[in-house]
This record gives C-alpha cells, structure tokens and sequence, in this order.
C-alpha cells in the first residue's frame, strides 16, 4: 500500500478531456497531503504523446494495446484492475462521466475498495479523507468519511480547475503488461457514432436560450424559439428535452451533451441538475426562469425569476422585437 | 427472452428537500417518493424490446414502504412478472447493499439481460447497474440510449459527451445500464395499476446474505452552499420582463 493518488486518464479521439486535467490538479494537492506521488493510468494505443501531456503527474503508467485503442468497459477494467492491484494506491480518482462510471463501480467490487461517487470535493486530514458529493438533482451535499486505508472517488467533471492540473514537462512513463485477456472481450467496441452534421453549433454561439422541463409539452418549444430568434442567439437545452426528441441532440448542454460558454445563457423552465450544469455554469451572463425557489439553477445564475415562463418569455420576446 | 429490470423509488426532487436531526440524512416523514426516472426509462426499453422480439419482462425492486405500488405500476405498464426483494432495507439503503441482494436472488433466475437506470438521485456509494453486473460476474455498458438484440448479442449506443456516441457489442446475459429509452416512457393509468394490483402476483424472494463492506460513513448532509446566487428580479411581470431587458442592454449583449 503507497500514500500515491491515481488519475485515471480519459481521451476520446485522440484527446485528454479536460477532466483529466481536473483531477490531476486536485491530485497534486491530495498528494502533498498523503505525501504519496501523483499517477496517471492511461489505457490506449500509441498513447505516449498524451502521456507527455501529462506533466502535473510525477509518473504516468502507461498500458497499451490495441484493445484499449478505444475505450471498453471490460477491456479498461480488468487492465485497470490488474494496475490498481499490483500498484496499491490510496485513492483513486475517476471521472465520474460516462466512460468513468463503467470503471469505478466494478473496480470497488472487484478488489473491495469503498467508492464515493458524484464526488465535487476532497479533503485530506491527516489519515482522513472526506469527500462532498451533489446528491439528490444538486440540491443536497453529502459528506462521506472514509474507511480503510484506500478508496475509490469519482468525481463530477468541472468540479476542479483544469488549468491547475496542466504542469510544464515530461513525465516519468512507466510501461506496464496488459492482461493476458485484454483482447478476449464480452464487450466489443465498434465504432463512434458522430452527431449529424447540419444543425447549429450552440457551442460557437454568443447568446443561448436553453430550454428545460419547465415548457411542459412539445407545442410550447416555439415560445422559446420565438425568444432565441428574437435575441438573435440559438435554442439549447436540457437532457429530457432531447430524450423526448423535441429537439435534436446537438442542441444538449451538459454531461451527455455539450460545454458552451457563451455571452448570454437564459434558462427557461431549467432546474440545473448537475448534469447540466457541468456544460454550462462558466456562461458569462445567466438568467434563470423556474418556478422552484429552490431549484439549484438559481445558485449559478446571476439573475433570476420565479415568474411563470409563459408570463415571461413572450413578453420579452415582443419587447426585445420592439 | 428474460428481461430483467431492477427499479427504485427515489424522493421527489420536485419536492423541498430537508435535513432531518441528525444531520445526516434527508427529512423523510413527509417525502414524496417516485420511480427513479432513469428506471423507468429502462422499463420502457424492456417493453419496446418485449413488444419487437417478444419476452418476458420482470420487475425486482428492494422492499421498502410504498415500494408494491411502484411494482405495480410496472405491471400496469406491461412488466409479465414482478419479485419483490424481502430484507431489512430502510430508505438510504447503499447501492452495494443493494445491488447485492439483487445479485443474490438474480442469480437463482432465468435472464438474458439486465436493464436498469444508469444511476440515480441518491447513489453515492456508485451506480447499481455496474455494480449489479460485477457482483454477477456479467458484462456491462452504462448510459445506454440506444439498444437492439439479435440472438444472444445486443448491440447498444453508448454516450459520451459532445453527442458523440460508441456503439458496442454486447454477449448476453448482460447488464446494461440506461440513460434513455427509444420512446418517452409511457404512462399508466390509476384504473390499470389498480387493475394490475388485482390481476398480478407479487412474488417474495429473500435478499440473503447482503453483508458487503461499503467503506465510508455519511458525516453530514447540507443544502449546498449557494454563495452569492442569483439576484431575483421582483415585481409583476411586466416589470420583470423590463428588468431583464434592461440587464441584457447593460451587458452589452442586444441593443
């Protein structure tokens, strides 16, 4: 058993995600607490420029194959697996995104290290380690004081600061063995699928409306459209709004879909669970309209209304024509 | 086909949220409890599948108040079979504990495949679905959106962000964890799931031995801290909607 703090590396197409980036800098202040050096585990294949990338880290444990070429739930967990086993850390830190959640569960089974997940905060004290989890939409914060001697966190992406997890030079890069089955898998990654082209890029655009739950049926979607257009920005949106394909998916922001930071962003009928508030809370300007006092958007927004939104939205849009 | 899907019931997060006495747990006495959300849209992928190459659907769920109603539901909506888990699980039960009594009494059962929701409001111990499929030794995908079965071979979407997806392979039996079902899920009526509670048998299955280290302890709930928050515009809405435009103007952003 080391006082080492893991990273566990996340890239998609060639790239490190910003999370990386965020738990390297969060894992280099939990390394000078445990006094244990800082890790990144990358899974791939002909992976060694983004393992350059990686200077916050002290080391970087490299584990290559074309197996892991793309990310495979079974093939990336039983090589990381075998990684944590033969390497003892004391915590483990994955994202807490769509590739990290088919990691950190089935490692906690399989070696039986505790997992807190939906982790936004990490304090070490001396032998111990809290962590703060966004439970319950964001609306609650729950403190977990860990057991035993490791754990695994995962972490919710946008929690840390990236720029602090970027470190000039070149890592130490440790090859290790994969496992004999890496290619032997239940699970075969195909191939990406790529959003459809054509449709708005909201991540290039100055000025979103975003629209949530809260327009309550498909009919309502031009009210919002109307307030868009009348603003000269595009409509966005949350999750359930493309799960009920009222609007296509390259309109999402958040967790699934994805980050914009644009000059104006303006909530209607949007809560803010972590999800979505992961793509957008660096926006410059965020106005909110919910009717829950209560609803987390309005800890983020910087202006906000419990007004109902069709009182609201086309009164503004007629005064904005106007 | 055997479809399982374990379900849940999670508080209302439309509902306010409070932090009872002991500072380490929500206020249950007047929480209003529904199905877990990414549930329900696994059930509803399991009926499309039923509906398409035909099956068997069950519905598990823990025992914990209100939990037959929400079986029942599933019933309603077109679950065949419903197991309802008996053990000692109060509200909070860790997804550890939980997915190992579902593991226990799954593994006595004929399956081809395991849908349940990708996570839910209150996993802080880690995602059930993953955790299910490990402690049953079977393969899995998470945030599933996408699901086709051919012979004893599924093939799934899985989501990844910037609405870039991996398509995936998949052995059965196998768990796969759902973050969207192909269609909204459907509704059912009051009369259905009143008919459901007469015409359906709730079968009892003991969860066993669910002794499962989950290694850390709740210290503390709280309502997060909202910092500086938004400002709220008062006033009718009129006069907020000029308060708006008034802001937007300022900012620079339209003129």
């Amino acid at each position: 058993m080391s006082s080492d703090i893991f990273v566990i590396a996340e890239h998609l197409k060639g790239h490190l995600d910003d999370v990386t980036f965020e738990l390297l800098g969060k894992g280099r202040e939990l390394a000078g607490a445990t006094g244990g050096g800082l890790v990144a585990v990358l899974m791939g294949h002909d992976m060694k420029a983004l393992a350059n990338q990686m200077g916050q880290a002290d080391k970087v444990v490299c584990s290559e194959h074309e197996s892991l070429a793309e990310f495979n739930p079974e093939a990336y967990g039983k090589t990381l697996h075998e990684i944590v086993k033969s390497l003892g850390p004391k915590v483990v830190l994955i994202p807490n995104t769509s590739m990290g959640m088919d990691l950190a569960a089935g490692l906690s089974v399989d070696l039986d290290m505790p997992l807190v997940a939906y982790a936004s905060d990490i304090i070490v004290d001396g032998e111990k380690l809290t962590v703060t989890s966004q439970l319950y939409g964001g609306k609650m914060n729950v403190e977990s004081v860990l057991e035993g001697d490791n754990c695994i966190v995962s972490v919710i992406a946008g929690s840390f600061s990236a720029e602090a997890g970027k470190g000039d030079g070149t890592p130490q890069v440790d090859d290790v063995a994969v496992p004999e089955s890496v290619g032997d898998n239940r699970v075969r990654f195909q191939h990406l699928i790529e959003p459809e082209g054509g449709d708005v890029d909201i991540t290039q655009q100055d000025i979103l409306v975003s629209v949530g739950r809260g327009i309550q049926n498909e009919d309502n979607i031009p009210i919002v459209q109307e307030l868009a257009d009348a603003l000269g920005g595009a409509l966005s949106s949350s999750r359930p709004i493309v799960d009920n394909k009222w609007l296509p998916k390259t309109r999402q922001v958040g967790k699934s879909g994805v980050k914009v930071k644009p000059k104006l962003y303006f909530t209607v009928g949007i809560s803010g669970a972590p999800e979505h508030i992961e793509g957008m809370k660096d926006a410059e300007l965020i106005i909110a309209i919910n009717t829950d006092p209560k609803a987390p958007i309005f800890d983020y927004a910087h202006y906000g209304t419990t007004e109902d939104l069709f009182d609201i939205v086309p009164a503004l849009t007629e005064k904005l024509k106007g | 086909m055997n479809i399982l899907v374990p379900i849940k019931q999670v508080p209302d997060l439309v509902e306010e949220l409070e932090v009872d006495d002991s500072g380490k747990d929500l206020d249950r006495e007047w929480l209003k409890y529904k199905i877990n959300e990414f549930d329900d849209h696994a059930l509803e992928e399991a009926l499309l599948l039923k509906e398409e190459t035909g099956g068997q659907v069950t519905a598990l769920a823990l025992e914990s108040e209100g939990i037959d109603k929400i079986l029942f539901t599933a019933a309603a909506k077109g679950a065949d079979k419903l197991i309802k888990i008996t053990g000692d699980f109060g509200p909070g039960t860790a997804s550890h504990t939980a997915a190992k009594a579902l593991a226990n009494v799954i593994k006595g059962l004929e399956v081809d495949l395991i849908l349940t929701g990708v996570q839910a409001a209150d996993d802080r111990d880690g995602q059930i679905a993953v955790l299910l499929a490990h402690y049953l030794g079977l393969p899995h995908v998470s945030v599933v959106t996408g699901l086709k079965v051919e012979g004893s071979k599924a093939t799934v979407h899985k989501e990844y962000s910037g609405g870039v997806m991996g398509k995936f392979e998949v052995d059965l039996p196998a768990v796969l964890g759902i973050q969207a079902a192909r269609e909204t899920p459907r509704y059912a009526p009051v009369s259905r799931v009143r008919q459901a509670m007469r015409s359906t048998t709730l079968d009892e299955s003991v969860a066993g031995d669910v002794s499962v280290s989950v290694g850390s302890t709740v210290q503390r709930m709280s309502k997060p801290d909202t910092g500086e928050g938004a400002q709220m515009l008062a006033g009718s809405a009129d006069e907020i909607v000029d308060k708006i435009v008034s802001i937007i103007r300022e900012k620079g952003i339209k003129t």
